[in-house]
Order: structure tokens, then sequence, then C-alpha cells
């Protein structure tokens, strides 16, 4: 199994200097973006990516093209690049801002041109200042040059970006959250609807909010075709992906592939195995995502495949756990990050998350009682009624139903780890 | 105490760059967190003034995230990650050896205002855990014994400007990714080391 590389071609080949614009243009960079401005309509630009096929690469999967689409009608629209990026396992947005800033800023004029934006902002997770520095030169970079403000590359389009720093709330990747933290608010999730960002986004104005790595697969689509772009990897799950690889592995790291080989032929081949162990289970898809066994290395990474074994590929973060993990620790080092991340609109969320932190904190440590594996179900079916998955809602975003995943899969899979830490059954008469 | 006309002058900047002011709260809670290490009264007050905000809502804005600090944060922030990627990976020895040798619990500062310690979560570097961030600069692939030795070394040469490339180098292990280049910006106080400030959709 051989990486295809589209989107980290270029930072892969200029390790020195990828993030300038001079390594950028040197390799056919800012070259799209310039056909399409000479030559290129909005309703092209929004075929190529219908034709793509692409899906968000931010953990929904929903289809860019269509979404485009939707975008309403108004003399005042925004672009929001979505680069908060803090589902636990998750580090692919991070190396393209910080190796290939130029990309992405290109995708985004040819996204603006498309959707007939001039004003665009990227909103990256505070915690990240050393990608966020790169992103902010080269927004200068392209400034200096003319191909940000106002007539760039000499036609009649303006476009300014800003990138605004989040503060520490994993709740604002949630997109309706990302725009109030950016109008200066709470970092709440709105309800939808109304406030579905095509519609009522920013400033409640017509908002396209996409992922970075979405965005920045821009750029490669136009300079090829959608065509190109939807004959690699397989039907549903178009193009590459970047998956971020960590847990228990030799070669931790980000690989970007086709979708539709396995996982256990991923991880043996570009992870370079799992040192000299079994492995006991696997997050396929971020800290959101059911978990799935070790054997079950065979399920292909598609967002379909993966949908189908009732979890799903989401922010593309596979974390390994090895045969050693303590699994009770693992879920609940999750259960805590949902409680910490919890807003606290919702009480399911707030409320149930606190709970099972709670309960799950006791039997990790041996004081759990015989009722916890019951009455940690029961919360979790309290916030997300059935524990099925996708989850059912109570709540106003996917947050609270989400943490119920890792609970569910212990439960599940590996109850016996849970077990014996509890008290022996008394049996009376 | 006031803002300083410097300071006034870079929250101006900030605010032209949005559409309507009250999305400049954000950075301006950052230059607010430069100034003192925390958000202090005096600088809701400042940061109402500017935006047209009541000061209550200027707190109920900065007490949701957890960058934006409700009490004085030493001149270095110690952020050990904790989440999945990182526990499984033994970071809980790394935050106890953290922990040891600062004499600090979580969300504490120590006498001297030197080091505040905390846990947190995720700080996408979990290809290289367990990670930490001083004044949100990375450094992947720790072992306890190297984060002991990053904190004396922080305490004997009190860095002005907190670079992560030049910790990685002399602290870290395990990257996410190949970081290449070297990044010689970075933080000079608990705050993100980023400066939007200077530029803005004026500058061609
Ligand atoms: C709790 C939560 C956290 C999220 N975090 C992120 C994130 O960090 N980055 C991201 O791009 N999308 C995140 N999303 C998905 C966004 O809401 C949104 O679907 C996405 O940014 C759209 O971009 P895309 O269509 O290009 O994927 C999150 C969603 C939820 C519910
Ligand atoms: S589900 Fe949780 S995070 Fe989402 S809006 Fe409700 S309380 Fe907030
Ligand atoms: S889990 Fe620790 S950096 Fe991601």
């Amino acid at each position: 199994m051989k990486e295809t590389l589209l989107l980290t071609k270029h930072m892969r080949e200029n390790p020195e200097d990828s993030h300038s614009l001079k390594s950028y243009e040197k390799n056919g960079g800012y070259e799209s973006v310039k056909k399409v401005l000479k030559s290129g309509t909005p309703e092209e630009v929004l075929q190529e990516i219908k034709d793509s096929n692409i899906r968000g690469r931010g953990g929904a999967g929903f289809p860019t093209g269509v979404k485009w689409g939707f975008l309403a009608e108004d003399e005042e629209r925004y672009l929001v690049i979505n680069g908060d990026e803090s589902e636990p396992g998750t580090f692919k947005d991070r190396i393209l801002l910080e190796r290939d800033p130029h990309q992405l800023i290109e995708g985004m004029i040819i996204t603006c041109f498309a959707a007939n934006i001039s004003k665009a902002f990227i909103y990256i997770r505070g915690e990240y200042a050393k990608p966020a520095r790169r992103v902010q030169s080269a927004i200068e970079e392209a400034y200096e040059k003319g191909y940000l403000g106002k007539n760039i590359f000499g036609s009649s389009m303006n476009l300014d970006i800003v990138v605004h720093l989040g503060a520490g709330a994993y709740i604002c990747g949630e997109e309706t959250a990302l725009l109030n933290s950016l109008e200066g608010r709470r970092g709440e999730p709105r309800l939808k609807p109304p406030f579905f960002p095509a519609v009522k986004g920013l400033y409640n104005k017509p908002t396209l909010v996409n992922n970075v790595e979405t965005i920045s697969s821009v750029p490669w689509i136009m300079s090829n075709s959608g065509k190109d772009y939807s004959s690699l990897g397989v039907e549903g799950s178009t193009g590459t992906r970047i998956f971020s690889l960590s847990g228990h592995i030799n070669n931790p790291g980000n690989y970007e592939i086709e979708m539709g080989s396995s996982f256990g032929e991923f991880v043996d081949t570009l992870g370079k195995g799992v040192k000299n162990k079994a492995i006991k289970a696997y997050i396929p898809g971020g800290a959101s995502a059911p978990w799935l066994r070790g054997d079950q290395l065979d399920v292909k990474m598609t967002i379909d495949d993966v949908a189908n074994e009732g979890s799903m590929l989401g922010s593309g973060a596979v974390v390994m756990m090895d045969e050693d993990t303590n699994l009770v620790l693992a879920a609940k080092s999750l259960v805590s990050f949902f409680a910490h991340e919890s807003c606290g609109q919702c009480t399911p969320c707030r409320e149930g998350t606190t709970w099972l932190e709670n309960i799950l904190e006791r039997v990790a440590s041996g004081r759990g009682r015989l009722s916890d594996i019951d009455l940690l179900l029961d919360v979790c079916d309290n916030i997300s009624p059935g524990l099925t998955w996708p989850p059912k809602m109570t709540t106003i975003c996917p947050l609270g139903p989400s943490a119920t995943a890792s609970i569910v899969s212990l439960m599940k899979d590996f109850r016996s780890e849970v077990e014996v830490l509890l008290p022996k059954k008394v049996v009376i008469g | 105490m006031s803002w300083e006309t410097e300071r006034l002058e870079k929250a101006k900047q900030i605010i032209e760059m949005y559409p309507q002011k009250r999305s400049a709260l954000g950075p301006l809670l950052y230059l607010a967190q430069d100034k003192d290490g925390y958000i202090s009264n005096e600088s809701i007050v400042e940061i109402s003034g500017l935006i047209g905000i009541t000061e209550v809502q200027v707190q109920s804005v900065a007490s949701f995230y957890s960058m934006y600090k409700q009490e004085p944060t030493g001149k270095f922030l110690l952020s050990v990650c904790k989440s999945i990627s990182c526990e499984i990976s033994n970071s809980s020895d790394v935050i106890n050896s953290v922990k040891n040798f600062t004499g600090l619990s979580n969300n504490e500062t120590d006498d001297e205002n030197f080091f505040t310690y905390e846990s947190v979560e995720c700080i996408g570097a979990c290809g290289g855990a367990p990670a930490i961030q001083v004044n949100y600069e990375t450094v992947e692939g720790l072992t306890p014994d190297k984060a002991v030795d990053l904190c004396k070394w922080l305490k004997e040469e009190e860095p002005e400007i907190v670079v992560a490339d030049e910790l990685q180098d002399k602290f870290g292990g395990v990257k996410s990714f190949d970081w290449a280049i070297a990044d010689n910006n970075g933080a000079t106080s608990p705050v993100p080391g980023f400066q939007t400030y200077d530029t803005s959709k004026e500058k061609k």
C-alpha cells in the first residue's frame, strides 16, 4: 500500500520552504486560480466540485458541491474555514496550515470566486499558535503580491482574509458554535433550523463553513478536474484523505491515501505495525466514533464501510490500542473530554457527561458498584435513546450523544474488563 | 490600570478587520491577557468601552473559554495533554513528573508567579504523544524525565521568548510529522504567540 499525494506532495518534496509563496509558485501554485479567474465562471467551478464528489473532511462528510449549491443569495456572504481541529487523535489540519498555507489560500480564493464572496475568515484553534503564524505570514505575502485585497490577479475580484484564533473550546469546531465564537459570543451551538449556516450564518448572512482539508483540495481539483479527482478512491469516498494515525503504533503520522483499503493494511504498511502486539481495539474516526475491535481490521477505510460497522470515519483520526491497553481508563479519558468540552446548554449533555465521568472514575479506581454497568448505560440512554449509531439526538448538537460512543463500545465488546473491577455478586439464600 | 496607547492602537486595528465590532472580542481578550497574564477587571472595562457591549457580556464570554484565564498566570504556562492518544502513551507519568517538580496541582500557579500547571485536552500532537505546550508552543514525544529537564531549563534560562522548535530540539522525541524548517518565532507571554494585529485589509 502506497500513499497518493495530492495535498501533501508539495510539502513532502520541499521540506525546507513549502510554506513560502516562492516554493508554492515554483511548483505550480496559484496557477489554478489564475486560470479560473481568467477564463472560468463560478458555475464551472461549482460543476467541477460537484463532479469530484468530494465530501467534507471536517467529520460530517457532507458533499461539498451540494453545500455550495445551498448557499442562499445575498449581497453579503462569507466563507469561514474551520481550522478548530480539536477532536482527540486528529492532527491533519495542523500540517496543512503549518506546511502549506498557500494551498489553503488558493483554495479559498477559488471558493470565494465560485460563491461570489469577498470576505473570508480562517478560524484556527488558539493552541495552534505556530500554524496560525504560518498562515498569517502567508496571507501577508499574498497581499503583497496582489493575490488578496482589491482586484486580485488584476481581475475585478476583491477578497480579504482574516485569521481568527479560537480560545480553547472544542465545541467551537461545531460550525454554528464557531460562528457564534467568531461573532464574539460564547461558543454555544445554534439550533438548526433555522440556523443552517448556508442560509443564516455569520451575522445571520449566508455563510459557507468548510474544513481546512476540504478547501485545500480545491486547487488540485481545479488544476486537474473533478472527474480526475472522483476517479481516485471509491464511490462515495472519492479522492484522497489525510489520516492521522496515533496510539500504539510504530510509525505514527499523517498519511494521505485513497480511501478504500483496509485499516489492517494501513496499519501494517504505512504504520509499520503495532509494537509486536495484537490490537485490542481501535478508534476509526476520532474520539466521537465508536470503537472497532482488533478482529475488525479488515474493515475498509471508506465513509460507508465504517458506517456499516456502526461507527464513523469522522475526522480521519485512527487511534490504535494494543492488548495491554486498559480500556476502562481509555473510556474514562474520552468521557472526561466530552464532560469538559460540553458547552452546557442541554441538560442531557451537561449532566449526563459529568455523571458518566464520575461513575467511570469510581469504577476505574475500584470503588465501583454492581449496578454501575446498568447505570452507565442508563445515563447513555438518556443522552441518546436506544444507543444506536448514528446516535439519536436529545440535544442541540451531536457532542452529547458522541460521549456515549466509548461507553457503549466498552460494554458491548469488552464488558468483562469492567466487570472485574466491580464487587462480586452476593448470592442470597 | 487602563491600556497604554500602543495597546489601544492595536485594539483599534483589530476592530477594523471585522464587519462587526463585537467579533474583535476574542482577539482583544488575548491583548488583555498579554498585558496582565489574565483577564483583569480593568481590561474588561476597557474592552466593553471599545466594542460597545456591557462588562457582564465581556465577562460571560471570557469565562466560557479555557484559554482566557480568570486568575493571574505564571510566566510559563505548562499544559500537558491527557486526551486519548496521550493517555494510552503514559501521559499520566509525564503529568506526575511535572506536578512533582513544580509542586503544583491542576490550574495552580506557584508563589513566584513563575509556573502555572494545567492538564488539557488534545493539542493536536497525538502522533507525538505524550505532548505538552509551554505558552502554547508544542513539544512532542516527551518522557517524564525530559519533562523535568524542560521545567529545569525554563527555570534556569527564563527565556524571553518560547519557541516550539527550540524546545522540541532540546527536549522532544517522536513527532506527529516532519516539522521541516524551524520557526524562530514564539510566545512572549502565556498567550499564543500570534500577531494578527499588524495585517489588515488595507494592506496591499
Ligand atoms: C462537536 C463537533 C466538533 C466539530 N469539530 C470540527 C473541527 O474541529 N473541524 C471541522 O472542520 N469540523 C468540525 N465539526 C464539523 C463542523 O460542524 C462542520 O460540519 C464542518 O466544519 C463542515 O466542513 P466540511 O463540510 O468541509 O467538512 C465538528 C462538529 C461537531 C458536532
Ligand atoms: S449537546 Fe452538549 S455541547 Fe452540544 S449544544 Fe448541547 S450542551 Fe452544548
Ligand atoms: S491526544 Fe494528546 S495531543 Fe492529541
